[in-house]
């Protein structure tokens, strides 16, 4: 299983093994990492687990598609390396991504 | 081990009790937490069950709020496929329908809410359904024929969802709606008929101000029975006609109950010890200054938070700003604020032709919601716009020529 690293603001890491499949905000809820609300479920709609992809990652993760682009406008304190974590899908080429967590998804 | 013996029960198996749980955790409540729920299965999502679940994109296992694992690594203990059939708030103590008593220091109430039911003939018919719970999902699922036709009764958020869903799939869809317009209750006239228009569009045919009188069939329904003697033909029937909260057990132990139990700003029942939140409670909303009951999954999120502290003698306002969504075909719907009492919409972009708007609700001058299609960024310009005491010229507002990001701009 992949090891994602989740890094919050304030610079706690949590590191976890999330299956082939689950999407990174899955990983974060499943094992209780607090920075990644997910309040619709993965549906794309709210913007509650948004999350910064570590710029050594950026280019292996990929951009968000326009509806993801048009939901990360409603977050707080988007940036260029902005992602909604259950837009990106893990998979054994993503085995050390490090995410880092914004301040708030509000 | 636990560090002591209190004992927090939650009754019911929503997305308000796995929040809450969990929240108690967070809150560092240190006695055992009991989640008692009637359902066979471990708290899910609901709204993708009117969404991607039937279409198969999402799987039963992505439903899941949290996994077991969570729930035991937590030490919170869930009793599946259990009721409660009695309270006793004096001696502190629930009664399961397995027989056995369970004491509590505190109680939380997020028995959420159950289907409206239809009384007209033919109901029980085999294809029938409503769609509230995984069991009623997978019904519709295995109901499913490519070749089908479906009648959708009520033209509601779910109604539309579904029948948006059904004709993903390449299902022949009929929606009726009582009233005069689909989603007449939620939603200013011409967002309806923006939605009616979509839908024709892709395929669904509308009536409106036509009720179904009855369903027919031998065994399988054949069709549904209109209010002006039509008969359309179906094959699968769904309805979708709203929701009850379930107050039954609030009700019989005697806590005020008025569509929804109700409850203060802490989410605090009418007994100190005993918290509701979710869909089955009715909370003084501090923004709005009057009491509401959402049917939400954020409601359910950040009220249970609020109640988790509460529980655990911490003050957490429930202040949030009600929010909403429902996605159809292209369509993401983002509804920030409640639109009751307006006296005035105005648009932002072409409701008429285009996929893409907003509509503004204004009491006095002031926006009260906003309903953003494909609108994401105007979406946070609404929450901002509710939640603060700030303004922006109407005009601006309308100007789709002015970027919503000038705007937030200007707002902050």
């Amino acid at each position: 299983m992949p090891l994602i690293k989740y890094v919050e603001h304030n610079g706690t890491e949590h590191q976890i093994q999330v299956s082939n499949g689950q999407s990174v905000m899955e990983g974060a809820i499943d094992n209780m990492v607090d920075g990644i609300a997910g309040e619709c479920g993965g549906s794309c709609s709210c913007a509650t687990c948004h999350c910064y992809v570590h710029e050594d990652w950026v280019a292996k993760v990929g951009g968000p598609n326009e509806i993801e682009e048009g939901v990360l406008e409603c977050a707080a304190d988007p940036r260029a390396n902005s992602r909604l974590s259950c837009q990106i899908t893990v998979t054994d080429e993503l085995d050390g991504l490090v995410i880092l967590l914004p301040e708030s998804q509000y | 081990m636990l560090k002591n013996t209190k004992q927090a029960i939650i009754i019911g198996g929503s997305h308000a009790a796995a929040q809450l749980s969990i929240s108690l955790r967070q809150e560092r409540w240190e006695g055992e937490i009991l989640v008692v729920s009637d359902d066979s299965q471990f708290p899910y999502h609901r709204p993708p069950l009117s969404k991607d679940y039937l279409s198969g994109d999402t799987s039963a296992e992505q439903l899941f709020i949290r996994p077991a694992s969570v729930y035991r690594d937590k030490q919170i203990e869930f009793l599946l496929n259990t009721r409660v059939e009695k309270i006793d708030r004096i001696n502190k103590s629930v009664t399961l329908s397995n027989g056995e008593a369970r004491q509590y220091d505190k109680l939380a109430l997020c028995t959420g809410a159950r289907t409206r039911q239809l009384a007209i003939p033919g109901v029980a018919l085999n294809g029938v359904h409503y769609l509230r719970d995984l069991t009623d999902a997978e019904a519709i699922k295995q109901a499913i024929q490519s070749n089908g036709k479906a009648v959708i009764i009520g033209g509601g958020y779910i109604g539309l969802e579904t029948a948006a869903l059904l004709r993903k799939i390449g299902i022949d869809v009929c929606v009726l709606e009582a009233m005069g317009r689909v989603l007449q209750r939620v939603t200013a006239e011409e967002v309806s008929a923006f939605y009616h228009r979509v839908h024709t569009e892709e395929g669904v045919e509308i009536k409106t101000g036509v009720f179904a009188t009855e369903i027919v069939g031998n065994d399988c329904v054949e069709g549904v029975v209109c209010s002006n003697g039509e008969q359309i033909d179906a094959n699968l029937v769904i309805i979708g006609v709203g929701v009850i909260p379930n107050t039954e057990l609030a009700e019989g132990i005697g806590l005020d109950v008025d569509d929804g139990v109700i409850v203060n700003e802490f989410a605090q029942t009418s007994d100190e010890h005993i918290v509701a939140s979710g869909d089955c409670a009715a909370h003084l909303n501090l923004i709005y200054g009057r009491r509401i009951r959402l049917e939400s999954v954020p409601n359910a999120i950040e009220q249970s938070k609020t109640a988790a502290a509460s529980m655990c003698d911490r003050e957490k306002v429930y202040n949030a700003l009600p929010w909403f969504w429902s996605n159809q075909y292209d369509l993401r719907l983002q509804i920030a604020g409640l639109n009751q009492g307006f006296d005035r919409v105005v648009f932002r972009g072409d409701v008429e032709s285009s996929r893409s708007f907003v509509a503004w609700y204004l009491k006095q001058g002031s926006i009260v919601a906003a309903d953003c299609v494909n609108r994401p960024a105007e979406f946070i310009l609404a929450k901002k716009l509710i939640s603060s005491e700030k303004q922006l010229p109407i005009a601006d507002l309308a100007n789709d020529s002015i970027d919503a990001k000038t705007l937030l701009l200007a707002l902050a």
